[in-house]
């Protein structure tokens, strides 16, 4: 645990965690859009990431891993950083010199982590109970036809309340990664952070993702 | 101009502290921000009271002595410059200004609004020097060939004057930026190679003894740096610290 006990170490390990995250979320991104466009290439591929060996045993343990680490490692250094602040100031102008996403990833984090804890409800666990413990790998139900995917998802958007909670926690995603996608890169030395093409890559990229998201819970919303 | 000044009283180390309201009167638009605490003293000293204690050598901007966090911004709310250079133009006649000492565990307050910046001091004696035979048979510079480019940014990461503004400001009190200046100034020049693994090590090592936080890479530091010091310098300090890493 040597480079975790120096600040740039945490720092990069954070980034790292954070490069793994996004690029998981652009997948997910692109595998849930098949939703909208077509239930049984849909239905296809969640059964295929749902099954895989190399998916479900090497790549979701490693997802596990990144998730809890970014949470456990974002608060300790906003613990750390806490502990180094000692008084506050009476008065204090932050705006004056950056944005509001960048002094409250702790917030935009602790929504997402909110986030989480529902969606996990909503589908992981679920998904789990079915393979993992009650064994049934086959990915369809008794007496209907073609796999469950598609229509496990569109019947959990049938909630508005819930509908309404996923798009909150996808504006906070955006707001945490419009300043998290460049700083990854400055933690990790590169001065791409810093170049005008990575940060309209950046702005891209933390718009396109939670906007994304927030259509297909629409969609699936409005069309049942 | 007429102003009311919400000012940070603390006896010594160990007081409390409170802010105190004082009315300063007459002030000159082209005075400094130092002249008019100089003004407030004099009233001060002549009514029997406690002058403001607060640091000062230079005022010209070099020193980096003068610190103060005036109306929620280090140095106050210009670009580019120390407390010193800070005009009262930039007020305006009936405003109410709050001045605080710089905020950070590792700088605590030793009186009013003075604090102890000698955590800087043990960062730059950790490692920002190179070892030079100085005996009388010194090299001359101008036989080591150094790039153009190379040259003007270590002399730009050169003028940061260790005010401590960047950690003042920052809202984890990380002292990356200056620790990345006084690393970048040394990385980008020859002479500095020989102990590059080490000087970052140390100076990331001491840095963290010193109990400064971690870099959220908000920009906050560089807007409000008076020598404008690029987040640049922390990004290669980053860059230099794992390539020492990987050296071990």
């Amino acid at each position: 645990m040597g480079i975790l006990s120096t600040s740039i170490g945490r720092k990069v390990a954070m980034a790292l965690s954070a490069f793994f995250l996004m690029f998981f979320l652009l997948q997910h991104l692109t595998i849930n859009v098949l939703s909208v466009f077509s239930p049984e290439i849909f239905n296809e591929v969640s059964h295929f990431m749902g099954t895989n060996p190399l998916v479900q045993f090497v790549l979701q343990p490693v997802l596990i891993f990144a998730v809890v680490f970014h949470f456990i490692m974002g608060f300790i250094l906003e613990l750390r950083n806490k502990k180094a602040n000692g008084k506050s100031y009476a008065k204090n102008n932050g705006a004056a010199n950056s944005t509001w996403m960048s002094r409250n990833m702790i917030w935009s984090g602790v929504t997402i982590l909110a986030f989480i804890a529902l969606h996990f409800i909503d589908f992981w666990f679920p998904e789990i109970n079915t393979k993992f413990i009650q064994g049934d790998w086959t990915g369809v139900i008794e007496g209907q036809e073609g796999f469950r995917y598609h229509e496990e998802l569109v019947h959990k958007f049938t909630n508005p309340v819930r509908v309404g909670a996923y798009i909150v926690a996808f504006v906070f995603l955006g707001l945490h990664l419009a300043h998290g996608f460049t700083s990854a890169f400055q933690s990790m030395g590169g001065n791409a952070g810093r170049k005008k093409i990575f940060q309209n890559i950046g702005k891209a990229y933390s718009i396109i993702i939670p906007l994304g998201f927030i259509f297909i819970a629409l969609y699936h919303h409005l069309n049942h | 101009m007429n102003l009311t000044l919400k000012i940070w009283r603390q006896l010594d180390a160990s007081d409390k502290g409170k802010m105190v309201d004082y009315k300063v009167t007459e002030i000159s638009e082209h005075m400094s921000f130092l002249e008019m605490m100089d003004v407030l003293n004099e009233q001060l000293i002549a009514s029997g009271k406690e002058p403001v204690a607060f640091d000062h050598d230079c005022r010209e901007g070099i020193c980096g002595m003068c610190s103060m966090y005036i109306n929620g911004e280090a140095h106050g709310p210009d670009r580019g410059v120390t407390t010193c250079q800070l005009h009262m133009r930039m007020f305006k006649d009936g405003d109410t200004i709050t001045i605080e000492p710089f905020r950070a565990a590792a700088f605590p307050v030793i009186k009013d609004l003075v604090v102890d910046r000698s955590a800087f001091d043990r960062i730059q004696h950790s490692g920002g020097y190179i070892s030079v035979n100085t005996s009388g048979n010194t090299q001359d510079a101008n036989s080591t060939l150094i790039s153009k480019t190379a040259a003007d940014k270590a002399m730009d990461a050169a003028t940061c004057i260790g005010c401590g503004a960047c950690v003042a400001t920052c809202k984890n009190s990380s002292a990356m930026l200056f620790v990345g200046a006084k690393v970048s100034q040394y990385a980008l020049l020859p002479q500095g190679q020989v102990e590059a693994t080490d000087r970052v090590m140390n100076m990331v090592h001491q840095m963290d003894l010193e109990g400064f936080g971690n870099c959220t890479n908000t920009g906050a530091c560089e807007i409000e740096c008076p020598k404008g010091i690029s987040l640049e310098n922390i990004a290669r300090m980053n860059r230099e610290f794992l390539k020492a890493s990987v050296k071990g």
